[in-house]
């Protein structure tokens, strides 16, 4: 926390100098200016946290930094100090072990990270000086080196790509390192740079170093000739980061701009806040109520020793010492104070901690382990990133989830266009020539189609406006096989276009987003194929098997505030043609009106039917507009600031009167069992939020197919649409709607209305809501505060009534708004996000616990993930059954934990009263040691990491046992008092029991009588027995495992009390157990009153166990027998998506 | 905590991965297929009970029906062990041992004696147990019972001559040290008793009574042992040590007998096992039944010999001598009994009280049962 506080002045320090300059090659620039060479760090990679100077302070200042640590260190250093009744070794070496394992654990990872440090730093990389070749070691390079990269080698620094061995001044790159995308990525030389670098002199300005990979904007100065400099942008794609790897280019030269921890990829690698679990929160009030327990105790301890010293003075038989005598009456106090602190604080164990991270770092291997989060598909299993959360997954409420890639498979696939308003559908086995069929279109116009000059341009602006590249390795067999390669295109290209030659269907794409891709091969089907882009020129193969080259004059990136992108591109014949494609929202308004209703309603027809659209539009450009176009394009892109705004500026101005040409439908899947997973999740009370960038129509068909809402939701929207109704102002509809939706969903929900067709659902009426991006930011930020919030609380309350929510065409930063917005709403519901891309990382890291789907579009969202899945019908189980299990786990092992601690102590405390307060342990040291280590933890962990009170099965078929454990439920107070009071009770019981045996102390067959020693080992055996049956009696799965452990540690008991009161041990001061263990076995009256004891504890844990029986299963039996019945139904409708008949049998 | 820096190291290693060709972007890359294992799937065979009143039911039977004849064996075993006590204090006027309890005084050369005359109503069969008691008495306070050289009592020379910190301020004396050092073996019970059983016809017979087999064996034997090699001359060994300021005579003359003299003298050894709580016993002397034809001791009037050393009156402490038999579960407490007889019922009541339950809303708990 302090550091990145830190960090973040630093940074903005930094932040002051906006810019840095380099010198390529250090040579001075221009060469008669003085060369100053600037100060930047080294290229030393340093991700170890230690040196072995420094490894022990620094370690165990950051061990004591925690709180739990401290406070038993401080513990220690009072038994140092002060006259305590245990030794410091009773805490000392619990402290001890903890830390020793910590710092093991620590030190050796930070040694594999000094090995791996060593290896980046000393690995040896080629840098120009003065023309000639210098191997050096990657820690040396400097800012502003030449540094040479050969194939498959890894970028040592942040570097401006300079120069490629390729021919076209590009270079692939895969930057599965950084962000996890294995695919191939372009980069560019910056363009009209010498051959010879020797000669280059040019400098860099770019930005100071900022983590975000995916920007980059910096000038390039380059001096010829004592002209004026000439000047070239550079961006991301300019840059090559370290940690990428070179691929398919023999080498490359490039100078290094960031370096050491400066680059992009160590300065990524900060870590993420921490999430902390409600349990841990838990964990912290009770600890809280057992400190105030300990501290009244050392109280009440205390207060009553000087009561009982007022009337029992010095005796003759046990003088104090001189040194007593001369202590100051307070300080004595003080010191007395402190003594019953340190007799008591067991009660506080320095074991629980160890215990809950062992349970939570071994625990989540099950998950990792799981075979069925198992996808062949991509070959990998579930990963944990984080192991706090795992009971986390156990008390969820809210679901976010994404669609793209989360609900549906993100695997496009182009079912059919649209163009100048007629549909074109892909027939299977079409009679048509030339593989388009006109399967609807409008009314009066059936079975017509546009004209073939539309519809060639519609192709050529799918083929045209992307970025997606050809794989290389088809491309590179291309190249060299130029004439085969036109017969497979004949071939692959003849006239039945409903059928693909094989070569051509291996041909690889790779784009950023397979919606792309789907439109590149859907524009292939209908005769057009993208050949690759080849030095700036792009190619295609029209339906006449002739190639068209066009010159790519600019791209205009999407982004997802404009939500389209566009192409310059420059025809043989001259002409300058933009062509832009994107969501209709965003391209209805740049477009001319006169074309756009008959497009509009194939758009919305596609959308409902669950497919994702696009629209496509096209426009000429004269040379004047063009030069205009391209002089504020070069110049925005030079821009060191703002250089985003200037460049969307730009391109919104370019991007208008557009000619709009068609649209597209590409259908994008639902995942595996989606609809039966929301229909667990929903079953186990959880709410579903779908959060998407997507259209209204798309998302709103995609959560019918979901089963998110069914037939009879009443859906409440308030999106544009709505709010437009009315002609009134946008504000006041927002108002007006706000209240009406409110009265419905929450003022009225109670009486279910009559009329409406009944179904089996519990909840009576269901609602749906539906808001988009803009009515959203409208809710959020209304103009006047008051308002505002008012807003927010309304919105808040409708969702929190509706079973599912829906919020559309939703930015990044929207949907971890209203994350957040649920997550401080009253009640600190528990919030789930689950997505797959780049999109959904920041309400990934927003929500309580962020899921991320190993899907297509990149490993972003993984690597911001708390836990990742393969694919969503993996969600049922981890939260089901692993965050139901877990959740179980970690809460018995918290309140059995104080439990134990509560009865261990409670007898000890009690004993003070008949011991004249004098802090006598009533244990002997090594038990108060023991306990805790090794009598009865092993059990316990154990239990946390078996047990399964339900088995798996049954939890995964009835998901409303999830509800039995929300809310922490099993961490509610009354159960915290419900365990208190069982441990006082086996505390009192165990006290009195053997105080009342020892009203006779002569307990033997022999007349020999017993001292206080045996007293404590009695006590101690009872104890030990009970806590340990207790849990025997919890534990509902008994494996080896459980069996092994429990007779284990009651066996090691017994053992270990007969070893350690079998020898005279040479290193103790005192013999006290010496063998009082193996006479307390001799006296029958001994095991009697254990036998007894442990007996009396335990029975009103069975007899409850007994009554509460019969309640359990029986009544959850009854609520999930309806539920089931409906599945099937939905289990049709998630195959046959794009219909809409919910034919719910009655 | 740990589970952070397990997300540092993962963290960390993908660097170091980025580097070196080895790491390939850390965990995320695994694609091993996770083994189907029993453990690892969570399928271990276990064994799932369920207790429900079927169960449970004969347990509490069965329970109930064990420990009520336990609990009555045993308090019927508590009630036929004899047990005899007298209190010796001399705090009323009326007390024999009044004046010698008011007169004490540790520099007393001359010892004060004082005789309790008792009757014992029944004859005392087996061997009966002398025990002393002591109220009030904090044997279990933590300065007291710490204050004792676990190593000096073992035969440590070094010990002897240098007494550990804990016996403060009872180590040494006069520049000497002290043994047995410490608070415990300062207080040592030093009164001795006797016991003296008039005839009918009135004579005094003086009942024998071991002073051996009091203490625990392994203490006599391991624990407790006297420095310098075995039949040396205690005196001798002792010598450059002080008795404790409280003891008339040196530790090496506790006892004529050399096997119970010094720190293996039994009396002493009892003393040093601290009492559990401010009210206990001591086993003094075990009087050991000599035939079968006469009790040990026989009903009749005896008198109680004290030789009165041990002062309480001033923490208001109370001495008594306590005759017992003793059974199999040691002496008299009818706790036991009671116990087990209370806990035995309840269980049965528990088990009739479940029983009716079960039968009346026993059906369908079993019919879901079997659903489930």
């Amino acid at each position: 926390m302090l550091r990145r506080r830190l960090n973040r002045l630093f940074g903005g320090d930094e932040g002051r100098v906006h810019s840095r300059t380099i010198y390529v090659g250090h040579k001075s620039c221009p060469p008669n200016e003085a060369y100053i060479p600037p100060k930047f760090c080294d290229n030393r990679i340093v991700s170890s946290k230690y040196t072995v100077w420094n490894f022990l302070p620094k370690n165990l200042f950051e061990q004591f930094r925690r709180i739990a640590n401290f406070y038993f260190l401080i513990i220690f250093l009072v038994q140092v100090i002060v006259d305590t009744p245990t030794s410091p070794v009773t805490s000392g070496l619990p402290l001890f072990f903890v830390i020793t394992v910590t710092a093991v654990k620590q030190g050796y990872e930070d040694w594999l990270r000094h090995k791996a440090d060593r290896e980046v730093n000393e690995y040896r990389v080629s840098v120009l000086e003065d023309g000639r070749r210098i191997r050096k070691m990657s820690a040396k390079i400097k800012v502003g080196d030449i540094v040479e990269v050969e194939e498959d080698e890894t970028f040592p620094c942040d570097l401006i790509l300079l120069q490629s061995s390729r021919d076209d001044g590009t270079c692939f790159v895969t930057t599965a390192s950084l962000d996890g995308e294995s695919n191939h990525k372009t980069h560019y030389t910056v363009a009209d740079l010498e051959s010879d670098l020797q000669y280059l002199s040019a400098t860099i300005e770019c930005e100071q170093p900022q983590p975000d990979l995916y920007k980059f904007v910096g000038r390039m100065h380059i001096y010829r000739n004592s002209q004026e400099p000439d000047v070239r942008s550079l961006g991301p794609e300019n840059l090559l980061l370290k940690g990428a790897n070179l691929k398919n280019t023999q080498k490359i030269c490039g100078v290094a701009v960031y370096t050491g921890m400066e680059t992009k990829m160590a300065l990524n690698y900060q870590g993420k806040s921490q999430k902390r679990s409600a349990v841990e929160k838990s964990i912290n009030a009770f600890l809280l109520v057992y400190l105030f327990i300990l501290v009244s105790k050392a109280l009440v301890c205390t207060t009553l020793k000087y009561v009982w010293q007022s009337k029992h003075d010095e005796t003759w038989y046990n003088e104090k010492t001189q040194k007593e005598k001369e202590t100051n009456q307070y300080l004595k106090m003080f010191t007395d104070f402190l003594s019953f602190m340190v007799l008591f604080n067991f009660i506080i164990p320095v074991s629980m901690y160890v215990t809950v991270e062992m349970q939570k770092f071994l625990g989540s291997f099950f998950i990792t382990w799981d075979k069925d989060f198992f996808d062949p598909e991509i070959q990998e299993g579930a990963l944990v990133n984080t192991s706090d959360l795992n009971e986390e997954l156990g008390q969820v409420e809210y679901i976010f989830t994404d669609k793209t890639g989360t609900l549906t498979q993100n695997n496009m696939e182009f079912i059919e266009c649209c163009i100048d308003g007629f549909q074109y559908k892909h027939g299977d086995g079409s009679s048509e020539l030339d593989g388009f069929c006109v399967t609807d279109g409008p009314v009066n116009k059936i079975q017509q189609k546009a004209g073939r000059e539309r519809e060639e341009l519609f192709l050529r602006a799918l083929c045209l406006c992307h970025t997606v590249q050809v794989k290389e390795s088809t491309k590179q067999r291309q190249d060299q096989n130029d004439q085969f390669d036109q017969i497979d295109q004949v071939d692959g290209l003849g006239l039945d276009h409903g059928f693909l030659d094989p070569p051509q269907k291996e041909m690889g794409f790779i784009a950023s987003s397979p919606d792309e891709i789907a439109l590149v091969k859907g524009a292939m089907r209908y005769g057009f194929t993208f050949l690759g882009l080849e030095s700036k020129n792009m190619k295609i193969l029209n339906r006449n098997k002739d190639v068209e080259t066009y010159e790519l004059l600019h791209v205009l990136n999407f982004d997802p505030v404009r939500r389209r992108m566009s192409v310059m591109v420059r025809s043989k014949t001259g002409d300058i043609l933009l062509f832009c494609k994107g969501a209709d929202s965003s391209i209805f308004p740049q477009v001319r009106q006169e074309e756009v209703e008959r497009i509009r309603m194939h758009v919305e027809r596609n959308a409902t039917e669950g497919y994702r659209t696009l629209c496509v539009a096209y426009k000429h450009l004269s040379a004047q507009e063009y030069a205009r176009a391209d002089a504020d394009l070069r110049e925005a892109r030079l821009a060191l600031q703002d250089r985003e705004e200037k460049l969307m500026a730009v391109y919104n101005r370019v991007e208008t009167d557009m000619i709009l040409i068609g649209a597209t439908a590409v259908e994008d899947q639902l995942q595996d069992e989606a609809a039966q997973t929301m229909e667990a999740l929903q079953g186990a009370g959880m709410k579903v939020w779908v959060l998407t960038g997507d259209k209204m129509e798309t998302a709103k068909s995609t959560c019918y197919a979901c089963g998110l809402f069914k037939k009879n939701t009443e859906l409440l929207e308030l999106t544009l649409r709505t709010l437009e109704d009315g002609g009134r102002s946008r504000e006041e509809r927002l108002h007006d709607l706000l209240l009406e939706y409110h009265k419905k969903a929450v003022q009225d929900a109670p009486p279910v209305k009559l009329g409406i067709t009944r179904s089996w659902s519990v909840a009576g009426h269901d609602y749906g809501f539906i808001i988009d991006g803009a009515s959203l930011s409208m809710v959020l930020s209304s103009s006047s505060e008051p308002n505002s919030r008012r807003y927010k609380n309304l919105f808040l309350q409708i969702c929190q009534n509706c079973t599912s929510v829906l919020c559309c065409r939703m930015a990044p930063l929207q949907k971890a708004q209203i994350v957040k917005l649920v997550k401080n709403s009253k009640g600190n519901p528990i919030t789930l996000s689950i997505g797959d891309g780049a999109n959904d990382v920041s309400m990934i890291l927003e929500a309580h616990v962020g899921i991320g789907i190993k899907g297509k579009e990149g490993r972003q969202a993984v690597k911001n993930s708390d836990y990742a899945i393969p694919k969503l019908k993996h969600l049922k189980k981890l939260l089901l059954a692993h965050g139901h299990l877990y959740y179980v786990r970690i809460a018995h092992l918290v309140q059995y934990f104080f439990y134990k601690n509560l009865c261990f102590i409670l007898p000890q405390f009690l004993y003070q009263f008949f011991c004249g307060y004098s802090q006598q342990p009533l244990y002997d040291a090594a038990y108060l040691t023991m306990y805790n280590i090794c009598f009865t933890s092993m059990p316990i962990l154990a239990y946390s990491l078996l047990e399964q009170h339900i088995c798996i099965e049954v939890l995964l078929e009835h998901s409303t046992l999830y509800r039995d454990i929300a809310k922490n439920a099993m961490l509610r107070w009354k159960l915290f008092l419900y365990w208190t009071a069982l441990g006082i009770f086996h505390g009192l019981v165990f006290f009195f029991g053997v105080r009342f045996l020892f009203s006779n102390p002569a307990l033997q067959d022999n007349g020999q009588v017993f001292g206080n020693w045996s007293y404590g080992t009695i006590v101690f055996t009872v104890l030990v027995f009970t806590v340990t049956l207790k849990l025997a009696l919890d534990t509902r799965h008994w494996t080896w495992i459980n069996h092994f452990v429990i007779w284990g540690s009651l066996a090691f008991y017994v053992f270990f009390s007969f070893f350690w009161g079998g020898i005279i041990w040479p290193f103790l001061k005192h013999q006290r157990l010496y063998f009082v263990f193996a006479n307390m076995l001799s006296s029958v009256s001994a095991w009697l009153v254990i036998i007894l004891l442990i007996l009396l504890s335990l029975l009103p844990e069975i007899l409850l166990v007994v009554l509460r029986k019969p309640r359990g299963p029986h009544a959850r039996q009854m609520k999930h027998r309806l539920p089931s019945s409906g599945t099937s139904t939905i289990f049709m409708l998630s195959q046959t998506a794009s219909t809409h008949s919910f034919s719910w049998s009655d | 905590m740990m589970a952070s820096s397990y997300k540092d190291e993962d963290g960390h290693i993908t660097v170091s991965g980025s580097g070196a060709a080895a790491g390939g972007g850390g965990g995320s890359l695994r694609s091993k297929k996770p083994e189907n294992t029993a453990f690892k799937q969570q399928r271990l065979p276990a064994w799932q009970p369920i207790l429900t009143a079927g169960t449970v039911l004969p347990a509490f039977f069965i329970i109930g029906l064990m420990f009520i004849p336990i609990g009555i064996g045993l308090y019927v075993t508590s009630n036929n062990i004899k047990e005899f006590e007298v209190d010796y204090t001399g705090v009323e006027m009326s007390s024999p041992c009044f004046t010698c309890s008011q007169n004490f005084s540790w520099n007393s050369t001359k010892p004060c004696t004082c005789s309790v005359p008792f009757h014992l109503d029944q004859p005392y069969e087996s061997n009966v147990f002398m025990y002393y008691g002591l109220s009030n008495f904090y044997q279990n306070h933590r300065r007291y019972v710490k204050s004792r050289d676990d190593s000096q009592l073992n035969g440590n020379e070094e010990s002897l001559r240098k007494p550990s910190k804990e016996c403060e301020p009872y180590a040494k004396s006069n520049n000497k040290p002290i043994a047995p050092c410490g608070a415990i073996a300062n207080s040592m019970f030093n009164d001795s008793l006797e016991l003296i059983y008039i005839d009918p016809n009135g004579t005094k017979v003086q009942i024998p009574l071991t002073a051996t087999g009091i203490a625990w064996w392994t203490d006599k034997h391991v624990k407790f042992r006297n420095p310098g090699a075995e039949n040396t001359n205690l005196t001798v060994v002792f010598q450059g040590t002080t008795r404790p300021v409280n003891w008339r005579r040196p530790v090496f003359q506790l006892d004529s007998d050399p096997d119970n003299n010094g720190f293996i003298n039994e009396d002493f050894i009892v003393w040093m096992r601290t009492a559990a709580l401010p009210t206990f016993r001591k086993l003094y002397r075990i009087i050991q039944r000599r035939s079968n034809v006469h009790p040990t001791l026989p009903r009749g009037n005896y008198t109680l010999e004290v030789v009165y050393n041990y002062p309480v009156r001033s923490f208001e402490g109370r001495k008594r001598m306590i005759l017992s038999t003793i059974s199999w579960m040691g002496g008299k407490n009818p706790f036991l009994g009671i116990a087990y007889v209370s806990v035995g019922s309840v269980c049965f009541l528990l088990g009739v009280l479940l029983l009716i339950i079960h039968h009346k809303y026993g059906n369908r708990n079993n019919a879901a049962e079997i659903s489930h």
